[in-house]
């Protein structure tokens, strides 16, 4: 047992201490951040201080837009058109707005002059500023009362609620819990799992192999590696869990939720920033302690259950590396199917593609984790879940046990190339 | 006493008999020559010895014990054919890594590591990797990593192939100091000057089976074809040559190779020699050297194998 805590502590700390490590802990986290924070910084900052001059040439919009969000209208009847033009931006105004003679039936005819870009911000708040008092004046001439018209609108929303608990729950928010850990899921196993695979192929190659199985067992060997690894992707788990708490804490301070509502509205990042509020407002009603203890579950399970595989298709290799590209084909092609059928579940988490998918173990650990976020036990009943979790400690046992078998004997064949029908043979063989 | 003793050991492959039937005894302290041809079966065979592989059957007993791969390994030192040693490491950390997974405590393996790179003078190496070292300076550190947890048992293959002759003999020194203070070694090559010069005991297997075993003085010996060599003073003529005591083999420049027959003695041909007044300068017996046993066996065993 020594000698396995010894080969644990060695693939850990020499991935550890690579200083891509550090580079890919640190930074891709930061990156997602920055990806978030400074569309809305930018589209704060631009919004901030908008000031519009416009110049009504009809005579019957003065005086009657509302400034909306930042943004300031000014009209301007003491200057000629062409001098306001040229000047605007002398005077603090960040465009010029020209309303013409309008036919009421058909307007139209409306510019605005600016060197910059104008937002989506700008043209929102300009539409719906002419678009009301448009409506208004039609209103008037159809002699239609705007204050019953206004009392008749009707402006509704939904509360979707937890039939068991009366826990506010939100379709939009699981869904993009359901996905960010689906796929977070379906990115560490493939990356760990090549790890696994690329680290007993090097040492194979490299004929260390055959120096350390005369000291300790192959499955201690494969065993100390794949702990090792899972202990790597632990420790990565647990940095970004602080830096995303550290994260969550200063957020406010770059974002207040009008911020993030222009941000919204700024258009490109206009999902996620919406996202990201919805997110907000429900992240304190979800039921965390569950929901990351299922997370390092399903982690651990899936990871445990296929980095096996990955070793044994990795004791397999030879000097070649490109034969090994073909072999993890058998490993690979679930899990990206597993990704597919996980967009399918995020959206519909208890069609029966969804329930069996997420007892599968090839495909359990991403599927069940884009099923949970839906609900326990709403939507995901307390023996579905249990029944999961057997299935899948059930999985990686066996899986470990066939790579095991695998990967004593692949790990000492030299010279030959190895094909994956002759290794299935290995599995059944007598030691 | 034996350290170790094998006894009708097996291992068959689907295709082919890669260990079929093989005993044999290695005396305690002794150095044990394992040779054969490519694919003979000697690294199957080491492979057994070292836990590596399980024998289909047969049986390996160590110090009179049953070997036990779980709880033995650690009385095993094996230098495998092809060198392996984690590239990206350095290699202070890396001889330690390989120590304790031999069971050694940090400390006592930091000592002896100490006392290694002393003695191989090579102090500045400690925080290297493994991959900005020479070959033959990675068999050094190959070799310490094999030796530092004082097996009883010692497995070297092919030790001394990267090296040159001065690394070559100070390597030759360790074995031999190591056999000193009572380790025994196996030794696999085909460099047959090599097995002459060190091993006490050699054994010869070819596919699979073993062909000879015994001391490297006693197989020379068994496998002498009655070959002589003297050194004259005069070249003599043809006429004072003729003997019914011996047939001439080659002549050289003032020595002659000859072969005794049967019923004469190395007298008969000295007296000849005495009596035809060929001054002799030198009078020798040639004995077959391991390579050419070697040879003739491996051909021998062929040669069988072709007919059956």
């Amino acid at each position: 047992m020594n000698k396995i805590y010894l080969i644990i502590q060695r693939e850990f700390l020499s991935r550890v201490r690579k200083r891509s490590f550090l580079i890919v802990t640190v930074l891709v986290p930061l990156a997602f951040a920055a990806m978030i924070i400074v569309p809305a910084l930018l589209a704060g900052n631009s919004n901030s201080s908008t000031k519009v001059a416009v110049v009504d040439n009809s005579g019957k919009f003065t005086g009657q837009f509302k400034d909306i969000k930042h943004t300031y209208f000014k009209f301007i009847a003491d200057q000629p058109l062409d001098s306001l033009k040229r000047h605007y931006a002398d005077q603090g105004y960040s465009g010029v707005l020209l309303i013409p003679e309008i036919d009421l039936e058909r307007p139209s005819g409306f510019e605005y002059y600016s060197e910059a870009q104008a937002s989506i911000g700008l043209e929102h708040a300009i539409t719906s500023n002419l678009n009301s008092v448009i409506e208004k004046m039609r209103m008037e001439v159809n002699g239609i009362d705007k204050a019953k018209v206004d009392a008749i609108r009707a402006d509704v929303t939904v509360e979707f609620k937890d039939s068991k608990d009366e826990k506010k729950g939100s379709s939009a928010a699981s869904f993009v819990l359901g996905y960010a850990s689906g796929f977070t899921m379906y990115f560490m196993l493939l990356l760990f799992g090549t790890s696994v695979m690329r680290g007993v192929m090097e040492e194979k190659v490299s004929r260390i192999a055959e120096v350390m199985i005369s000291s300790v067992r192959p499955f201690q060997l494969m065993m100390g590696k794949i702990i090792g690894i899972a202990a790597v992707g632990l420790l990565q788990f647990l940095i970004w869990g602080i830096l995303l708490i550290l994260l969550s804490m200063a957020l406010p301070m770059f974002m207040s939720p009008e911020t993030l509502q222009t941000a919204n509205q700024a258009g490109s990042n206009a999902e996620m920033a919406e996202a990201m509020q919805k997110f907000s407002f429900v992240l304190g009603k979800i039921n965390w302690a569950l929901f990351i203890g299922c997370f390092l579950f399903y982690f651990l399970g899936g990871y445990l259950f296929y980095s096996s595989l990955y070793a044994a298709v990795g004791s397999l290799a030879n000097e070649d590396a490109s034969d090994i590209q073909q072999m993890t084909l058998p490993l690979t092609a679930p899990i990206i199917i597993s990704s597919i059928i996980l967009v399918k579940a995020v959206a519909d988490p208890t069609s029966s593609l969804a329930v069996w998918a997420s007892i599968i173990p090839f495909s359990s650990p991403l599927v069940m984790m884009a099923r949970i976020p839906a609900g326990v036990p709403g939507t995901v009943p307390y023996w579905q879940l249990l029944l999961s979790m057997v299935v899948l400690i059930g999985g990686f046992i066996a899986s470990t046990w066939i790579a095991g078998r695998i990967y004593r004997t692949g790990i000492l064949m030299y010279g030959k190339k190895i094909t994956l029908k002759e290794a299935t043979k290995w599995i059944f063989s007598k030691s | 006493m034996n350290l170790l003793e094998v006894q009708h050991l097996k291992k068959y492959y689907a295709s082919h008999k890669a260990v079929d039937d093989i005993s044999f005894n290695i005396a305690q302290g002794s150095i044990f020559g394992l040779l054969g041809p490519n694919g003979a079966g000697k690294t199957t065979l080491l492979r057994m010895i070292t836990g590596i592989f399980y024998p289909d059957s047969g049986s390996i007993l160590l110090n009179g014990k049953h070997f036990d791969p779980t709880n033995d390994l650690q009385a095993i030192g094996y230098m495998p054919e092809e060198r392996g040693l984690y590239k990206k490491m350095p290699v202070g950390e890396q001889i330690l890594y390989l120590a304790q997974l031999k069971g050694l405590d940090k400390k006592t393996a930091n000592a002896r590591i100490k006392y290694w790179f002393d003695k191989f003078d090579i102090n500045t190496w400690t925080n290297k990797k493994v991959d900005e070292l020479s070959k033959g300076m990675q068999q050094k550190v190959q070799f310490i990593s094999t030796v530092l947890h004082e097996p009883k048992l010692l497995i070297l293959d092919e030790p001394f192939s990267g090296l040159d002759p001065i690394n070559s003999n100070l390597l030759k020194q360790e074995i031999f100091n190591l056999s000193k203070n009572g380790t025994t070694i196996i030794f696999s090559t085909h460099r047959m000057e090599q097995v002459e010069e060190i091993c006490d005991h050699i054994m010869l297997v070819n596919k699979g089976q073993k062909i000879l075993d015994g001391s490297v003085k006693q197989i020379r010996q068994d496998f002498k074809q009655g070959l002589f060599r003297i050194g004259v003073g005069v070249m003599p003529n043809a006429a004072q040559m003729a003997t019914w005591h011996f047939t001439i083999v080659s002549i050289d420049d003032h020595s002659f190779t000859l072969k005794l027959n049967p019923d004469s003695t190395t007298n008969d041909i000295l007296l000849h020699f005495i009596r035809q007044e060929i001054p002799v300068t030198y009078f020798e017996e040639l004995l077959p050297s391991i390579n050419e046993v070697f040879i003739s066996q491996v051909q021998l065993t062929e040669n069988v194998a072709a007919t059956a």
